[in-house]
């Protein structure tokens, strides 16, 4: 009786198998070269294009592009007086005199890496919260869908736009403020400090890119562009003000008295630090002081044990990379689920003509 | 060569509202097909569903012979659609518009423009062609929609309530391009309208389609008998006696058109003869007055057209 049973099973299970196959060896048909790949392929390259071509001559676009660049610059100019001050005072090896381009400031303006903080996120929401809808809307969308080009291409399409724009502009403010410095100081970066900033502007592309994707899943969600617009910024503005509003709240209230024990504090100190891991922002501050600052050393409080004996000298790039790999998964995670989460709902979606 | 459409056991649901509801039905080659039926009817949706646009319930989908809900990339590469309302980047040209579609068909960017220039010219839009298309009238839109349908050379294109805000001599224009373009190149066309006159201007066949069914299909003439299934035929006569006093009275006349056979109804008012039958029998009729001495002063079939075939079902429904 139970071998019976087991036979059967078996039989369902290549069944399964087999059938799984088929859907497989289907999914793939699409990437064939000999039927309809190449002819996929070439149309997506248009779609890209023009999005591309839109942002770039869209006055949104144009206006923020102008914010980001003129505060960097300002800020470029402040820090270079200072910088130029501390080399000629400063003649050590180690003080990373590109790294503080990015982030230090004579105080009258906050440093480059806030501002591309601070203004990323905007930059990113302004890129795709109309992405969708505005299509939708505007009744281009089924005319596009009706073209023999797969679904997803228009969601890729749009995404890829985005994330282009944005790293072609944060590798031009990258790459300015080191042109600048160089004119500047007359030194060239060493190889340690133009990776650590090639790694930062590829870091801030992930963090605006998350902000990207957040606002096209708002956009494949809602159908008027201004309530996607406003439901991104309440996001970003919840993170930055309210949420550690309440996280102080919370920490507040569960503060160990002075004389609580070790471990207690510990507890403390622990939760103090999750908390504020789920936020974007935070992700992200702590990429780059790790990245553009080679003395951080640690991220998450430390025991007296393990700073015992610690020298207090800079990391290499490699360490350095490794203190923020978790904050790097993070944010590559939030990114890709706001994405899935847009790309989902707009394959399932019904498309009709200004529905 | 055969049948460009064809849709057998159709049926989608949303929730538990019956939108399409087990459509069979198909189209030949080279056939104006008009889709005639009241606001959601359920006509989009069929329209998405051969498209591959939307999934299917049940039943089956071939557009020229491909199976719209396996590979709805086959099929739109060949079936041109034009949205109900359609929509255009208003900040880009006529031109560029059309381009960017043709490229999405992977038309190679010279042979592209080429052809875009001959469809422009086609619909007459060649001079508004550098024209941003917001400054493009609703009747100019309605022909770029068009150009931009026929830009793939398609071997179907589907129109959904394309004449929809246009002027009675626009739709009359547009109406004539999309005929004299389905001639001359052999295209199927499946035109969804509720507009009864406009689709008996262009359409060869006809199916009216309500709450997701398709109550009739046919040729126009047809559908009349397939609906009503009786007194068809509604003949007007006018008689005329100058001779007084040498006729039977009128009312002796109309005793004898009651005798033709399947006449089912006379009304007499005023020398005017109202007569229903099931048959055309308006022969008879005019013979049988001459020989009764008196004259025919008019004699007009009403053949019902689609707006009475229209109003009888909703008369029904009611």
């Amino acid at each position: 009786m139970n071998t019976k049973v087991f036979k059967i099973n078996i039989a369902n299970f290549a069944k399964i198998k087999f059938l799984e196959l088929i859907n497989f060896i289907d999914f793939f048909k699409r990437r064939t070269p000999d039927n309809a790949s190449n002819f996929s392929l070439a149309s997506f390259k248009v779609m890209v294009q023009k999005e591309i071509t839109d942002h770039i001559r869209n006055w949104r676009f144009i206006i923020l592009f102008a914010i980001i660049a003129l505060a960097c610059m300002g800020t470029l100019f402040s820090t270079l007086a200072d910088t130029a001050k501390t080399f000629a005072t400063n003649n050590s090896e180690n003080t990373f005199f590109f790294l503080n381009l990015f982030t230090k400031s004579d105080g009258t303006l906050p440093s480059f890496f806030v501002f591309v903080g601070f203004l990323g996120p905007l930059f990113g929401i302004s890129l795709g919260f109309d992405a969708i809808s505005s299509e939708q809307n505007k009744g281009t969308l089924s005319r596009v869908m009706a073209q023999p080009i797969p679904r997803d291409y228009i969601i890729n399409a749009k995404f890829l736009a985005g994330i282009i724009v944005i790293s072609v502009m944060l590798f031009t403010l990258s790459f300015l403020v080191i042109g600048a410095g160089l004119v500047a100081l007359g030194i060239p970066p060493t190889a340690e400090e133009f990776i650590r900033i090639v790694i930062y502007t590829i870091l801030s592309i992930v963090y605006v890119s998350f902000w990207l994707n957040l606002s096209i899943l708002f956009s494949v969600r809602f159908k008027q562009p201004a309530t996607s617009a406003l439901s991104g910024l309440a996001v970003w503005l919840f993170f930055t003000i309210f949420y550690p509003l309440i996280v102080n709240i919370i920490i507040k209230g569960s503060e160990p008295s002075k004389f609580a024990s070790e471990s207690k504090i510990f507890i403390y100190q622990k939760l103090k630090f999750y908390l504020v891991q789920i936020m974007p922002s935070e992700l992200f501050n702590e990429i780059t002081s790790a990245l553009l600052v080679p003395s951080v050393r640690s991220l998450s409080p430390l025991t007296m044990e393990q700073m015992h004996g610690a020298i207090p000298s800079s990391l290499p790039i490699g360490q350095s990379l490794l203190l923020v790999w978790p904050q790097v998964t993070g944010l590559l995670a939030l990114t890709l689920l706001c994405f899935l989460f847009s790309y989902v709902i707009f394959m399932k979606r019904e498309i009709r003509s200004r529905g | 060569m055969g049948k460009r459409i064809e849709v057998s056991g159709l049926t989608k649901k949303y929730g538990s509202h019956l939108a399409v509801d087990d459509l069979t039905l198909s189209i030949e080659k080279g056939e104006i097909f008009g889709l005639l039926g009241p606001n959601g009817a359920g006509k989009s949706t069929t329209i998405l569903m051969l498209l591959g646009l939307t999934e299917v319930d049940s039943g089956s989908v071939k557009v020229c012979g491909i199976d719209a809900t396996r590979s709805p990339l086959d099929v739109k590469s060949k079936v041109g659609y034009l949205p109900e309302d359609v929509g255009f980047y208003n900040d880009y040209s006529g031109l560029q518009n059309l381009m960017y579609i043709a490229r999405l068909n992977n038309i190679p960017i010279k042979q592209a423009r080429k052809s875009a220039l001959d469809i422009l010219e086609k619909v007459g839009l060649l001079d508004a062609k550098d024209k941003k298309v917001e400054s493009y009238s609703r009747g100019m839109r309605q022909r770029l929609g068009l150009a931009d349908v026929l830009i793939k050379e398609p071997e179907v294109i589907i129109l959904d309530e394309p004449t929809l805000g246009l002027d009675p001599e626009g739709v009359r224009k547009f109406l004539q391009l999309i005929v004299r373009l389905s001639r001359k190149q052999g295209i199927t066309v499946l035109f969804s309208s509720h507009h009864l006159h406009q689709i008996q201007q262009v359409c060869d066949r006809v199916g009216i389609f309500v709450k997701g069914k398709l109550l009739a299909e046919g040729k126009i003439s047809d559908l009349a008998e397939q609906l009503f299934t009786k007194n068809t035929f509604t003949i007007e006569v006018g008689v005329t006696s100058d001779q007084t006093n040498l006729n039977p009275p009128l009312e002796e006349v109309t005793k004898k058109i009651k005798q033709i056979k399947s006449v089912a109804n006379v009304t007499l008012n005023n020398n005017c003869f109202l007569i229903e039958s099931k048959h055309d029998i308006s022969d008879e009729l005019s013979k049988l007055i001459v020989n009764l001495g008196y004259g025919l002063s008019y004699l007009t079939k009403k053949e019902y057209g689609l707006d009475d075939i229209y109003h009888q079902y909703f008369q029904e429904e009611k």
